[in-house]
């Protein structure tokens, strides 16, 4: 099957036009299963929210610190990364198995657009939903727990583009991931194994300064630090100037790692594409 | 004696369907593996910092998390497969054909379809409990290990029975697939440390909206040398509450059932 949408065919103005009104018809498709969304949510705060007690209960047994951090600020932890993780968040890899599965891919291929924005702008209106359930649970668990949130001016600038440059990092690197499902089929297994350690070494079980010195040194060099705990550590008040520059050049690197391994596999997957009756 | 017949010859011919897919197994138990190392890693780096969480010691909620493995695995093979395939059945409205059947509605809902990949969780999690028991100081007796068993069968009782309930209100609500997935987050993340450490309000929850604390935590205790009369009294109770409550239920959603060409 000939099938490459080319990107470059469409001007800024186009894609920003297809991206507003994809978004709008994503919004209202989301909103017609707000009951599954609401138990996804369901799952999205609690999952932090024990991590949060564990933490904050070892810090009071420890009386009152743990590794230099207090318990209100193991608190801050956990719910500035249920926010970040909700920002972060994706399931395209899942998606990918079930369009190769059921064929739907030859659909997708079909049309003018690349189908990354599609998935970009249904992504966007997932976590606009989930935004609707997140920031009131962060309220209320910040008073609950008594979070201390010491964030400086900077750190609420820097936390902005972090917090874009992860969103964008770990989007295009798990699409590119997902494309494996045009080689193996069985792909759900795989991304279970990734999430596991992407859920491990991004901060969401415990923060990253509790690992051993060998694990924090190899967080330094994937990219999964990258996409959730460095802005969670921005907005926390605590990283410096220089962990900040040097999380911005790990994402950069990642990023531009990440896309072009894009380009590279989707070529590769989309010419090898072919669907029963194509 | 029929049902128990029926029984057995359900789960018979759901273990033999299973066997063709063979490779189903590894990868579930990829995935048992995958999510028990990550339990351990957390468990480690929290006991790195502290010798007990709220009087439990490591070893202690490597049993638990043992327990959890193993009520996971239970409900992965035979009740969520079952469940899921009869939420099918009503929306599709082929129900008809199981509720013609000479046997008990309930009892082939239960056991219609099993997947037999999860008992790869019910294997990985009884060697967890037997390695944290063994690694224990305190030895098990056997008033120790028979409160463990009945309050263990208590538990999957209350866990079955519970989802059984939410299942039975696909009846009404068509678009249900999702109502399983409020059980498998609040039991698989809530239900890896002991209810106890939890603030009031959603140690509540646990154990009155979701019932993770009689299927997890009060097991655990009867083999950690916690055992609480009233805990284990009220586990007992509520088995018993859950299973009549449940089976009232089924019948009463059984009775708003019309039916595929009704």
């Amino acid at each position: 099957m000939e099938a490459t949408p080319e990107l470059r065919k469409f001007t800024f103005r186009d894609l920003a036009r297809f991206y507003a009104g994809r978004f709008r018809i994503d919004l209202n498709l989301q909103i017609q299963y707000r009951g599954a969304i609401a138990i996804w949510l369901m799952g999205l705060i609690l999952q932090p929210l024990v991590a949060l007690v564990v933490w904050t209960t070892v810090a009071q047994n420890q009386g009152g610190n743990v590794s230099g951090f207090t318990t209100s600020e193991y608190a801050a932890y956990f719910i500035i990364l249920m926010i970040v993780d909700n920002l972060t968040f994706t399931w395209v890899m899942y998606e990918f198995e079930y369009r190769i599965q059921t064929g739907q891919f030859s659909a997708l291929l079909l049309r003018p657009v690349h189908p990354i924005h599609q998935d970009v702008t249904t992504n966007m209106s997932f976590k606009t939903l989930g935004l609707f359930g997140v920031i009131p649970a962060a309220i209320i668990l910040s008073f609950a727990f008594s979070a201390n949130y010491n964030a400086s001016l900077l750190d609420i600038v820097v936390f902005l583009p972090a917090l874009i440059l992860a969103m964008a990092l770990r989007f295009i690197f798990e699409w590119t991931l997902g494309l494996l499902a045009f080689w193996i089929t069985r792909t759900s297994a795989v991304f279970q194994l990734y999430n596991s350690i992407s859920f491990f070494l991004a901060g969401n079980i415990a923060p990253l300064w509790l690992f051993p010195e060998s694990v924090q040194m190899l967080t330094f060099v994937l990219p999964f630090r990258w996409t959730v705990f460095f802005p969670v550590e921005v907005l926390l008040g605590r990283a410096t100037v220089t962990s900040m520059l040097v999380g911005f050049g790990m994402q950069l690197l990642w990023l531009g790692i990440a896309c072009v391994g894009l380009r590279y596999l989707w070529k590769l997957a989309s010419s090898r594409y072919s669907a029963v009756g194509g | 004696m029929h049902t128990l017949t029926v029984m057995r010859t359900y789960i018979k011919l759901g273990f033999l369907n299973m066997v063709q897919y063979r490779a189903n197994f590894f990868f579930e138990l990829l995935g048992v593996v995958t999510h028990l190392t990550t339990a351990f890693l957390g468990l480690s780096l929290v006991f790195n910092q502290t010798n007990s969480l709220n009087g439990w010691s490591g070893t202690e909620i490597v049993i638990l998390v043992g327990i959890q493995t193993m009520i996971g695995g239970i409900v992965g093979t035979v009740i969520q497969p079952s469940f899921q395939q009869f939420m099918e059945h009503v929306r599709l409205g082929t129900l008809d054909f199981t509720l013609t059947k000479p046997a008990d509605s309930q009892v082939i809902v239960s056991l219609q379809r099993i997947n037999g990949g999860a008992i790869a969780g019910i294997v990985a999690g009884f060697l967890t409990l037997s390695f944290g028991v063994s690694r224990q100081a305190s030895s098990i007796g056997i008033a120790e290990a028979s409160l463990f068993l009945i309050t263990l069968t208590a538990g999957i009782v209350i866990v079955y029975c519970f989802l059984l309930m939410l299942t039975t209100f696909t009846f009404w609500f068509l678009k249900l697939d999702n109502v399983l997935v409020i059980f498998e987050t609040s039991f698989g993340h809530a239900g890896s440390w002991p209810i106890t450490i939890y603030p009031g309000w959603l140690k509540a929850g646990l154990t009155f909206i979701v019932p993770v604390a009689f299927a997890v935590t009060v097991p655990a205790e009867s083999l950690t040398g916690r055992q609480d009369t009233t805990w284990i009294v009220g586990t007992i109770v509520a088995a018993l509450i859950f299973a009549v409550a449940s089976r009232r239920f089924w019948r009463f959603g059984l009775k708003h059932y019309t039916g595929a060409s009704a």
